[in-house]
């Protein structure tokens, strides 16, 4: 792997920049590996890289239906922010957040990290005092976030619409100023460098079409288009595949997959210096460094792996944006498209071991596991190299559905995240 | 958008005019008080979540306001049949063969 530096920049200039190596090998499987990962997305490849880097296993596949980040890693609105309400989540999504601040110098790879701060809209009495609640409980939790007056909003995002006389008023707001966005492709492409450098196999356009178990019920490989290959260990973060690939190893999960659409606008000239996040009107908008609004709402209400979603929840999406954001009510949108999540009951994500021996899922992050990925992929890697949770993973177990003991963000937020 | 059809209302209206309600055919438990942990969580939790054929709940929620079941394909979005509430599960090698 050639580092990515000035010198080394400047010396493939003198060649036009044509003798770079590739940054990954396309890898043909082979007959046994220590750890197989199925999903070759940010929190597969995330996995493998920690397992490489930090627990010294280095016989890795990832393994992937697709191309590496071509799922829900390159289908989201990029958004990062850790303001969850529950002690677990804030600790999660918070260790994430702390690994984003230097994760570019950490790959040596530009995620274009942008820490440009998340602001949360209040547009009723109820979202007031419940936001409230959550930047209280945030800040005991070290977590950051304050709450701003409608023009403090205004003054932070001018675009936002606050008039008093408008269908919703905003009433405040929530800010995290360490949340931001970050080039969600060059997650995935890093955290892959990265990873193959240390000796990973990344297996592309290989579709794990079942998990086999031996005689005594513990995992010994998994089937795939080129065959079985044998692992000591696997695990899987298959997205919203995850129900059908846990399925083949007989293992039933409380998820339910459903389409979260995203769409772009044309590229205008910097206007939107923040993510702004509306639960009420329910809709999230940012920019991107190309000038594009990124925008994003709630999912479609019925399962579904067509990777489409429906019309009537753009129709109500943009209904929102132009409420908040009338000064974009013209705007042309230029491309929608949607990514299948595998949502929880609670909305929380399920990252553990599995009644299976040996089989460890990372699953359930809903619509919101982009800004999870590095710690997700961290406390993941410590799971499956120590055959036990991460104590920042060990509340988000599996079993929490049968003792009951979750972690309800899905009530806390009130809509999907 | 997606075309459904009310069995009560004998009429294919767009999708906004109901509401989605889950897995279909997932009975709950006649004693509670006897039913352990594991059942509770898979009758609460646990789903099929099938890529393909699914069994589903929908409610005409802006229309006759009640329940019916679907058989919908999650790949395609197309639904296969929708029946009453309380039918029993069709046959589905029948409604496949219908998609061909």
């Amino acid at each position: 792997m050639t580092r990515f530096n000035a010198f080394n920049l400047l010396r493939h200039a003198l060649t036009g920049h044509k003798k770079w190596t590739e940054q990954w090998p396309d890898s043909q499987p082979k007959a046994e590996y220590d750890v197989i990962i199925v999903g070759a997305g940010g929190h597969g490849l995330g996995a493998a890289y920690y397992l490489a880097k930090q627990h010294g296993i280095t016989n890795i596949a990832v393994i992937d239906k697709g191309w590496l980040g071509g799922g829900n890693t390159g289908r989201n609105t990029t958004i990062i922010r850790s303001n969850y309400l529950y002690d677990e989540s804030a600790r999660l999504f918070d260790h994430s957040v702390d690994l984003w601040q230097g994760l570019s110098q950490e790959l040596n790879y530009n995620v274009m990290y942008s820490n440009r701060g998340c602001l949360m809209l209040a547009h009723t009495v109820h979202d007031v005092q419940s936001f409230k609640r959550h930047v209280h409980s945030n800040r005991l939790n070290g977590v950051d976030n304050r709450w701003l007056t409608p023009e403090e909003c205004k003054e932070y995002c001018p675009p936002i619409n606050i008039s008093k006389t408008s269908r919703y008023p905003v009433m405040g707001g929530a800010l995290q100023e360490r949340a931001g966005t970050a080039r969600h492709d060059a997650v995935a492409w890093g955290y892959a460098r990265g990873a193959a450098a240390r000796g990973v196999d990344i297996i592309q356009n290989c579709a794990v079409t079942a998990i086999r178990r031996g005689p005594n019920g513990s995992v010994i490989g998994v089937d795939t288009d080129k065959g079985f290959i044998k692992a000591k260990k696997v695990a899987v973060s298959a997205s919203g595949h995850n129900s059908v690939v846990m399925a083949t190893a007989g293992v039933r999960l409380p998820l339910e997959s459903m389409p979260l659409q995203a769409l772009v606008s044309e590229p205008i000239k910097p206007v939107f210096p923040c993510v702004v996040m509306s639960n009420a009107v329910h809709a999230y908008c940012s920019q991107s460094d190309k000038g594009e609004l990124v925008i994003g709402s709630g999912t479609d209400q019925y399962v579904s792996y067509s990777q489409r979603g429906g019309l009537p929840l753009i129709e109500h999406t943009i209904a929102a944006i132009s409420e908040v954001f009338p000064i974009f009510n013209r705007m042309r949108m230029l491309r929608k498209w949607g990514g299948i999540t595998d949502n929880t009951p609670d909305r929380s994500p399920i990252i553990g071991k599995t009644p299976v021996p040996n089989l460890y899922v990372n699953c359930g992050w809903g619509t919101g596991g982009f800004k999870a990925t590095p710690g997700s992929a961290h406390v993941f890697a410590w799971t499956i190299a120590k055959d036990e949770p991460h104590p920042i993973n060990a509340p988000f177990t599996l079993e929490r559905f049968r003792t009951g003991r979750l972690i309800d963000e899905a009530a806390a937020a009130a809509v999907a995240h | 958008m997606l075309l459904i059809h009310c069995p009560y209302c004998n009429e294919t209206l767009p999708e906004v005019e109901f509401a989605y309600a889950g897995e279909a055919h997932i009975a709950r438990p006649v004693n509670p008080s006897e039913v352990s942990d594991a059942d509770w969580e898979a009758f609460l939790f646990l789903r099929d979540n099938v890529k393909g054929p699914h069994y589903e709940r929908w409610r005409h929620l802006h229309g006759c306001g009640r329940f019916f079941n679907a058989v919908r394909d999650t790949v395609s979005d197309k639904f296969l049949t929708t029946y009453e509430a309380g039918a029993p599960r069709p046959d589905l090698a029948s409604l496949t063969e219908r998609l061909k």
